[in-house]
């Protein structure tokens, strides 16, 4: 069964529709990278997916959960959603890490609020904030920075903070992994050592979704290719599919580009 | 010259009463004005218009007209025109006043910088709080409320700084604050009269205490440097 079905998901903004009847759907482990111009609607798509964005239509489904319907009004209620975030993370084109604490509370802020709502935090609040600090250490130290856990987001250089800024989002263990252009903000030295992060976690099977304008890396991560145009899906399949044998015109205009 | 010397412990034990006054009026607007501040900020940046506007008209009477009629205001029109006082009489009436007024004042000045410090913490901060499963209290508390602070204390020090010396406006309405005691010599006061010099001697006073602050809100400042 696909862990995540995407079904006609439409987005306006002030009468533009950004997203227009976006389906797609993932299985568990798969990567999935979404390629295309600027303004193509991708990052909308995962604001959406994250519930930055309430989609006007569609359905969102998580491993056969309805976790939103466009129909159902009470699906956007802000408490009815906060839950349902949890089972996606979303790493953002600039980081976005909270500037007053070091890389390692970072890690740890979401997961030690959560835990303040289990029946057990009380009497167990020691154990779990050393379970959380020790994920969070083997976490950052899974994205080489073991040395820099105690280091303020403004003492690290762009690859370290999106470094930490993925260590962050997977200490929630989301079911969903999604970048925004994670290396946009970063130069090209700084950019091979998120990627290679990123692929590392494609590796072990993490499922992920990736909007990236890094062609080579969007077609050696991803099981799936989606190219997205104008707010539409206009080609999507295999890697080798979409990149070696495109055929929809407008795909082939945009990969010439490479 | 030894006419001074003669008279200081008789002005100065006034000016220290006076003084105090002052103090008190500064440190009752602070403990006022910085949660109703907060409280005005929300209002002007609600998404209810109603509300908003509401709060916006106030904020523009209160900064958009002199403390001094304010507190010329707030002091006699319940009592002389509603026929209904509501400060009761002496000293403790005219500093009720002159704190409701100062309150009230300060407040809307407070309210711009903190809609400044809040809008000016980026949307990324909120958006990785609520991908993270945050609610929008522990985003405010946790996440935006430090990097807030840390933006406003500079113009708030200035603000804080200009209180002190503002509190010798409810001199306007007799409050015994340090310039109405000094002012007392001119006019003979402990058996002295036409002395001009306690007045300027006021000075002083504001000049050391403005000194501490600048000093104590410099340490804050700092403090808060660890972060970007």
């Amino acid at each position: 069964m696909a862990i995540l079905e995407i079904e006609h998901i439409s987005k306006s903004f002030n009468h533009i529709e950004v997203l227009k009847d976006i389906s797609f759907s993932l299985e568990k482990g798969q990567a999935v990278s979404i390629i295309g111009s600027s303004g193509s609607g991708k990052t909308t798509l995962l604001r959406c997916l994250n519930f930055l964005e309430t989609p006007d239509k569609g359905i969102i489904r998580v491993n056969g959960e309805t976790l939103y319907d466009a129909s159902d009004p009470a699906a956007r209620l802000e408490s009815a959603i906060r839950k349902k975030r949890l089972h996606f993370g979303l790493v953002f084109q600039s980081f976005n890490l909270f500037p007053q604490y070091t890389a390692l509370e970072n890690v740890m802020l979401a997961k030690e609020l959560l835990a303040r709502e289990q029946p057990d935090y009380k009497t167990r609040k020691k154990e779990i904030h050393e379970e959380i600090q020790a994920l969070a250490e083997s976490l950052l130290t899974q994205m080489g920075l073991g040395s820099r856990m105690s280091s303020y987001p403004h003492q690290l250089s762009g690859g370290q903070c999106q470094r930490v800024a993925i260590a962050r989002a997977l200490a929630l263990s989301p079911d969903i992994l999604c970048f925004d252009e994670p290396t946009s903000a970063l130069d090209p030295e700084l950019t091979g050592e998120v990627l290679r992060v990123i692929k590392n976690l494609a590796d072990d099977n993490t499922t992920m979704i990736i909007v990236t304008h890094e062609m080579a890396f969007a077609r050696d991560v991803a099981d799936h290719v989606i190219f997205m145009d104008d707010g539409y899906i206009v080609e999507q399949g295999s890697p080798v599919q979409v990149f070696e044998h495109p055929s929809e015109e407008r795909t082939k205009q945009f990969l010439a580009k490479y | 010259m030894e006419q001074i010397l003669d008279q200081m412990p008789i002005v100065i034990t006034s000016l220290n009463i006076g003084f105090i006054q002052t103090l008190k009026l500064f440190f009752v607007t602070l403990i006022g004005a910085f949660p109703l501040g907060l409280i005005i900020a929300f209002g002007s940046m609600s998404r209810f218009k109603p509300l908003s506007y509401f709060t916006k008209l106030i904020v523009w009477i209160i900064r958009g007209t002199p403390l001094m009629i304010q507190l010329l205001i707030i002091y006699y029109f319940p009592g002389l025109v509603l026929h209904k006082p509501v400060w009761g009489g002496g000293e403790a009436g005219r500093f009720l006043a002159a704190a409701v007024s100062f309150v009230l004042n300060y407040s809307c000045y407070f309210s711009e910088i903190y809609r400044g410090g809040i809008q000016g913490v980026p949307v990324g901060q909120e958006e990785a709080g609520l991908v993270l499963g945050m609610t929008k209290n522990q985003i405010f508390f946790k996440v935006t409320l430090l990097q807030m602070i840390k933006r406003i204390v500079p113009p708030m020090s200035n603000e804080i700084i200009t209180l002190v010396k503002d509190t010798s406006l409810a001199r306007i309405i007799a409050l015994q604050e340090i310039i109405w005691a000094g002012q007392a010599f001119m006019k003979g006061s402990h058996g002295i009269s036409g002395a001009i010099w306690p007045l300027f001697f006021t000075a002083i006073y504001y000049l050391i205490f403005n000194g501490i602050l600048t000093i104590l809100l410099g340490h804050l400042e700092k403090k808060l440097d660890y972060f970007r």
